[in-house]
């Protein structure tokens, strides 16, 4: 206890002679949050209000790389998030795969650069496996090949893949994978459509 | 048992043979694309920017008419050898840290007489339809710190303290999107499409690619400096737009261009 205090007033005597106190972690936040609202211009469809964050984004930015958060703090998010996913009123979930497709490969949509009017995809051949004759699929996400022929084409099946697309925090806390429906980037006949593309025994996917 | 051993071979062939297809032609498109990348390496037209670049360097310019090799870059005025090895960094003239393309500003602004908003007119060509003088001049100066270790200081507060921002910004995830840079560029190999990323958060992916930039882009027929690059990636992540040299930019710059020391620079590169 003492010898705890006295290396305790003898840092605090040593703090004007040497260099300024580094910024503290919550210091660097802040000014990190302050520079970024002072770094952007809204423009066309991309106003400065992109830069505010929602509980999960906060959290979520706090991992480090490659983590996990703590299972306390997923299970709050993926609760958080779970509550937010509206399923059709007419309790239909699969749309076109065909149009699932073009929205699969569409990367437009949500860009300052993009018209309004313009096409939104979901992109998701960036990131994911799914046809086995598109060739130019990414790898950040897990394939999708065989979607439904490996978890079978049940009621519950399609309710995940709807869900997931709906709201992929509600399942997995800090995906990578964009909240399409959560945050309105698809429309439900969109979301029905992708479900489709990987859910329908005629899909691609599915061969 | 030899039943059920002959039935899993079975299986397993047929697994196999299932897998095989698209594999093998992915496999076959990736080595075209390497092939692709390493015939790209025969000739770079990044030559042009970087001649062009030299000559507005020592031009006499501006409302002024001098010409910026009275720039101190960090070295020193008029020092171009190895300076963006060094960048960013602190300069107590501006009292704020810079990047190159930054500190290009302030010298066109505070040397050649232009104003700000001239000086910053066009930092990103279009083709031949409009060129940009700052591309041309990243070119040069770029190309004389060829070979030279990356070496960025963090020795005095600011540069301490926008190398930590920076690491915060990093990790930012926001927009309609949730996308951060660590979305892409936070684990080994992984692809967008086709295109390999960078491991950012990872010594060796930091070095590899911020060695490479400015490139000239293939696809773009247009020298990209990294203020290009950082833009380019904040419009993908659903951002707002990027200003051209604000401190957001300059905090990332510092954040990876710092983690790249040690690495020989490597630029101007070509780029798909």
């Amino acid at each position: 206890m003492k010898l705890g205090r006295s290396v305790f007033v003898i840092g605090l005597a040593l703090v004007p002679l040497g260099c300024a106190i580094a910024p503290s972690n919550d210091q660097i936040a802040s000014q990190a949050t302050a520079m970024l609202q002072a770094s952007f211009k809204a423009t066309g469809q991309a106003g400065l209000d992109r830069l505010n964050q929602d509980e999960t984004q906060r959290v979520c930015s706090e991992l480090a790389p490659g983590k996990a958060p703590a299972k306390e703090v997923a299970e709050k998010i993926e609760k958080l998030n779970l509550a937010t996913i509206r399923y059709p009123a007419d309790g239909k979930l699969l749309g076109d795969w065909r149009n699932g497709e073009k929205i699969a490969q569409e990367g437009r949509g949500k860009q300052f650069s993009d018209d309004v009017a313009g096409p939104v995809g979901a992109n998701c051949y960036a990131c994911h496996q799914l046809t086995p004759q598109e060739l130019s699929f990414g790898t950040i996400g897990p394939s999708l090949y065989q979607f439904a022929k490996l978890r079978g084409y049940g009621a519950d099946t399609q309710r995940y893949a709807y869900g997931k697309i709906f709201n992929a925090d509600a399942f997995a806390a800090c995906s990578t994978m964009p909240r399409f429906g959560h945050n309105q980037i698809l429309t439900d006949q969109q979301i029905k459509d992708v479900t489709a593309l990987l859910m329908d025994p005629q899909s691609p996917v599915n061969k | 048992m030899p039943d059920f051993s002959r039935r899993g071979s079975w299986l397993v062939a047929l697994l196999t043979l299932a897998a095989i297809p698209p594999v093998l032609a992915q496999g076959s498109t990736v080595d075209e694309i390497a092939k692709y990348r390493a015939a790209l390496q025969d000739g770079n037209p990044a030559e042009l920017w970087e001649a062009r670049g030299e000559e507005l360097w020592k031009q006499k310019r501006g409302p002024r008419q001098v010409s910026l090799e009275q720039c101190d870059l960090g070295l020193g005025a008029g020092v171009v050898k190895g300076a963006y090895a060094r960048l960013p960094r602190y300069f107590a003239d501006a009292d704020r840290v810079m990047d190159l393309e930054t500190r290009l500003v302030w010298c066109m602004v505070a040397q050649q007489g232009y104003t700000e908003a001239d000086a910053k007119k066009s930092p990103f060509g279009n083709g031949n339809a409009k060129k940009s003088d700052i591309e041309a001049l990243v070119a040069y100066i770029t190309s004389e710190s060829r070979g030279v270790p990356m070496n960025v200081s963090l020795a005095h507060p600011k540069e301490a303290a926008m190398y930590r921002i920076g690491e915060k910004m990093f990790y930012f995830r926001g927009g309609p999107h949730d996308f951060g840079c660590v979305t892409c560029h936070g684990e080994d190999g992984k692809r967008i499409r086709l295109q390999d990323l960078p491991n950012l958060t990872k010594v060796e992916g930091a070095q590899k690619a911020y060695t490479t930039w400015p490139a000239y882009r293939v696809s773009q027929g247009e020298l990209r400096t990294f203020q290009w690059r950082l833009y380019d990636c904040f419009r993908q992540q659903r951002f707002p737009e990027l200003l051209y040299g604000s401190d957001a930019s300059i905090a990332l710059t510092m954040f990876l261009a710092r983690n790249a020391n040690g690495a020989a620079f490597d630029a101007p590169a070509i780029k798909r």
